[in-house]
């Protein structure tokens, strides 16, 4: 299963997924995808010196499936994540798609 | 209500400078997160699944005008323009950034408030009955205790670090509306036979994933024993209750796994061998504690309000809300206003920055500058006359806030759930929008009366679902959410844990599972009088169980 | 491994002895409890100053009859999330008088310093690096009002109005 790696900024708590290169971007669609568990694990040895660093906080990799260019989240969690409320379609990420 | 005095707002100014200062610490990264963890959820700030939250306390429910208006300023400013009312009269803004958090308690402070012990494991905002002060049934104001309660517990050095999180509830009332029988300490006043006002203690309620009914302790407390008493059974819990696991630590595992005896002996002997007589509370304490609560200079009036009988004859909707809505006080001409926060299909518990200062603006001009804040997530204007309901009900017309449904069907308590708490295993709010939009406020909720209905979006039970007339817990089975109903559950003195009926509802099905019971309950009740939870206890589970899951098998219900 | 006591960084003139380990007949030792338990006998005529430590489990009642036997005790924080010796000490201090040295050792991290202080502790075994650091620089965070009367803590004036009383 395919994976991108999540966390929380410090500063303000939004939520960040990993690009490659190893920026932390807000929309999932910037994010890197991890086709399997060495990648996964590869990308976590890397963003250990962010957390450490105390830019990031509650590093996570989570479940996507990949559609052509499309990412979307397997569990409902992640998707609220990578979105918003589902109650407020005006409010978190989905409001600047 | 109380107001700070020079030691209280110092007190909350230092707290800010150590907090202010534990955050520069964060940021710069000397202390680690796990360190710094304990300290932000002591203040109050959680890390959920969008953002930061930070929750504020509103002492047993009590605000001024200028704390509310505060409150939607700090909306409009740091937050995206809303609040959300929590169980526990908390208010919780879900977008704060952490750097600006030491600039929003800088703003509390400014109008008596803080975010001090709303997290973490030590003893939380103490709440109270929403009505105090007011109640037609009151026995006397709880809140005096609750503000002593308050600052004795507020950063209290033996007791910052309990095994977990401890919650203080008062009522003053024989009719129990701070559900206080499912707090780890509750406190019921009472008079004993002498005619003297004290309190009767319950110990060990609470809900979450092993729900207790609270034992009651004591029968009566004389009331300069409040603090030594609270003192000797947070002492006890704190040096045996579990710390070995999470979810086995709260006070009500101790008393189950003690024993209530062996528990009651324990807090005795401690209360009995303390000799600190700094902690026997003096009468003119109590005393000058209570002058702050005074009620307002009310204005006598006719126990019949021309005003009301004239514009309910011209007006079915304000009828409707004037029923509901407003509760009985014990002055003639008056009544306790419930401005519900769920409208239909809303959000139960959220306000814009624009209805608080509504809010805010009718409490001055009509309610003697107090603004309550309920468990079950609504606002009240305590102390408001009959006559200047239409003026009030228009007022909130217009601003979204006149639902005529306070204590009806779609009255609902829910948890923030799964779209924005990290804890979640599924949502609430949407549960709860689509059962207010089902039933709606019309004469179909009002035909099946009196009705509790409570969401909790996992295991903690935020949304109180153990003790809702009709309980719904959600949960998540193989990756899809499912929804468990209860039946017959009750917060009030009639204290009761909610039954399971059997296997969970879809996300789909849960509303249709609600209005099956519903129906069910219209349909066996023995007149509209017996109200859903006086139905269920006299026929139990069986009717309900069979037209939920034998619908297909040719139940004709 | 540092000692901070009353205000500063002194000598440690305590041994610590683990389980199993022979005890100098001089004293000076801080030996576990359940050692003490099984010594008091051969002690009970000695004058050596004897200190215990105490794990979180105990309770008073397993060595508060041989309180005035002992010139120092040690209560272990195994977490620094773990209060139970908060409640101990203040125990120890004000119902039971006692008056030697109360000691934290375990996991001692500066915020606790201050309510650790105020439940009657006096001397703390550092080990954190932050907390060494900004103990040798005199900061111990903390707020300095108080709803609460503190082990050998004069009331506040404004604390409590009628804990002026003295």
């Amino acid at each position: 299963m395919s994976q991108v790696i999540s966390a929380n900024r410090l500063s303000d708590g939004i939520v960040v997924f990993r690009a490659s290169g190893g920026a932390w971007v807000e929309q999932l669609r910037d994010a890197e995808i991890l086709p399997d568990a060495s990648a996964v694990k590869a990308a976590m040895g890397l963003v250990e010196k962010d957390v450490l660093a105390n830019h990031v906080i509650e590093v996570a990799a989570f479940d996507v499936a990949v559609k052509g260019d499309h990412v979307e989240p397997v569990h409902l969690r992640d998707k609220i994540r990578a979105k918003g409320p589902t109650t407020h379609p005006d409010h978190g990420k989905q409001a600047a798609l | 209500m109380y107001r700070y005095d020079e030691f209280d707002a110092a007190f909350v100014a230092d707290r800010l400078n150590q907090f202010s200062d534990q955050v520069q610490r964060r940021l710069s990264g000397e202390l680690t997160e796990e360190q710094f963890r304990i300290h932000r959820l002591m203040n109050g700030v959680y890390l959920q699944l969008h953002a930061y939250m930070l929750r504020i306390a509103i002492p047993y429910g009590t605000l001024s005008p200028r704390q509310l208006r505060k409150l939607a300023h700090i909306a409009r400013r740091y937050d995206k323009g809303f609040g959300h009312f929590t169980t526990r009269q908390n208010i919780q803004f879900n977008w704060p950034a952490l750097k600006d958090i030491p600039a929003i308690l800088g703003e509390l402070a400014s109008v008596e408030m803080h975010a001090i012990q709303t997290s973490g494991n030590c003893i939380r905002n103490v709440t109270a009955d929403h009505f105090a002060g007011a109640a037609a049934d009151e026995i006397e104001d709880p809140r005096p205790y609750a503000e002593i309660l308050r600052q004795w517990s507020s950063i209290h050095p033996e007791f910052t670090y309990l095994p977990r999180k401890f919650k203080l509830a008062l009522s003053g009332s024989p009719h129990d509306r701070a559900a206080i029988q499912v707090h780890d300490i509750g406190y019921q006043l009472v008079k004993n036979d002498k005619g003297d006002t004290g309190f009767a203690v319950f110990v060990g309620g609470g809900l979450g994933r092993t729900p207790m009914v609270g034992h009651k302790i004591r029968d009566f407390l004389a009331p300069q024993d409040l603090l030594a008493y609270t003192q000797a059974i947070v002492r006890v819990y704190n040096l045996e209750g579990r710390r070995d696991n999470k979810y086995k630590a709260r006070i009500k595992i101790l008393v189950h796994e003690k024993g209530f005896e062996a528990m009651r002996e324990a807090v005795e002997a401690e209360f009995a061998a303390d000799k600190n007589e700094l902690l026997a509370l003096p009468q003119s304490e109590i005393d000058r504690i209570s002058a702050y609560f005074a009620p307002p200079d009310l204005e006598e009036r006719p126990a019949q309000s021309q005003a009301l009988t004239a514009r309910r004859a011209s007006d079915p909707a304000f009828g409707a809300f004037a029923d509901t809505n407003v509760a009985k006080h014990r002055q003639p001409g008056y009544g306790l206003l419930t401005i519900s926060l769920k409208p239909i299909g809303g959000i139960p518990g959220d306000a814009t920055a624009e209805q608080m200062e509504l809010v805010a603006e009718l409490a001055e001009t009509f309610g003697h500058d107090e603004i309550r804040v309920s468990h079950e997530q609504n606002l009240v204007l305590p102390h408001v006359a009959l006559d200047d309901l239409p003026a009030i009900y228009d007022a909130l017309a217009a601003q979204g806030l006149a639902t005529a449904n306070a204590g009806l069907i779609s009255d609902i308590i829910s948890c923030p759930g799964m779209d924005y708490c990290s804890l979640a295993t599924a949502r609430s709010i949407p549960v709860a929008q689509r059962i207010s939009e089902r039933f709606a406020d019309g004469p179909r909720a009002k035909e099946i009366g009196a009705m509790k209905i409570k969401i909790s979006g996992c295991i903690n039970a935020c949304g109180h679902h153990h003790v809702g007339h009709i309980g719904i817990l959600g949960l998540e089975r193989k990756g899809v959410e499912t929804y468990q109903l209860t039946l017959g559950g009750s917060a009030d003195e009639g204290c009761k844990l909610g039954d399971i009926t059997g296997p969970g509802f879809s996300y789909e099905d849960v509303v249709d599972a609600i209005e099956t019971v519903v129906d069910t309950y219209v349909g066996l009740r023995t007149s509209a009088d017996e109200d859903f939870l006086r139905a269920y206890r006299r026929v139990g589970m069986a009717p309900f169980k069979k037209a939920l899951y034998e619908r297909d098998s040719g139940s004709d219900i | 491994m540092t000692l901070y006591k009353n205000g500063s960084f002194v000598h440690d003139s305590w041994i610590t002895i683990h389980e199993g380990e022979e005890i100098s007949p001089a004293g000076h030792v801080i030996a576990p409890l359940s050692w003490w338990q099984a010594e008091r006998q051969a002690f009970a005529e000695s004058h050596v100053p004897i200190g215990i430590r105490v794990e979180p489990g105990a309770t008073i009642d397993d060595f508060i009859a041989d309180l005035p036997r002992f010139a120092l005790i040690a209560l272990v924080i195994p977490k620094f999330q773990d209060g139970r010796a908060y409640s101990t000490a203040r125990l120890l201090r004000e119902r039971h008088g006692f008056k030697g040295e109360l000691r934290a050792i375990g996991e001692v991290l500066i915020d606790q310093i201050q309510p650790m202080l105020r439940c009657g502790f006096d001397a703390f075994e550092i080990s954190d690096p932050v907390t060494q650091a900004a103990l040798e620089a005199g900061r111990i965070p903390g707020v300095t009002h108080f709803y609460q009367p503190g082990v050998n803590e004069a009331p506040q004036a404004g604390a409590r109005p009628w804990l002026r009383q003295v």
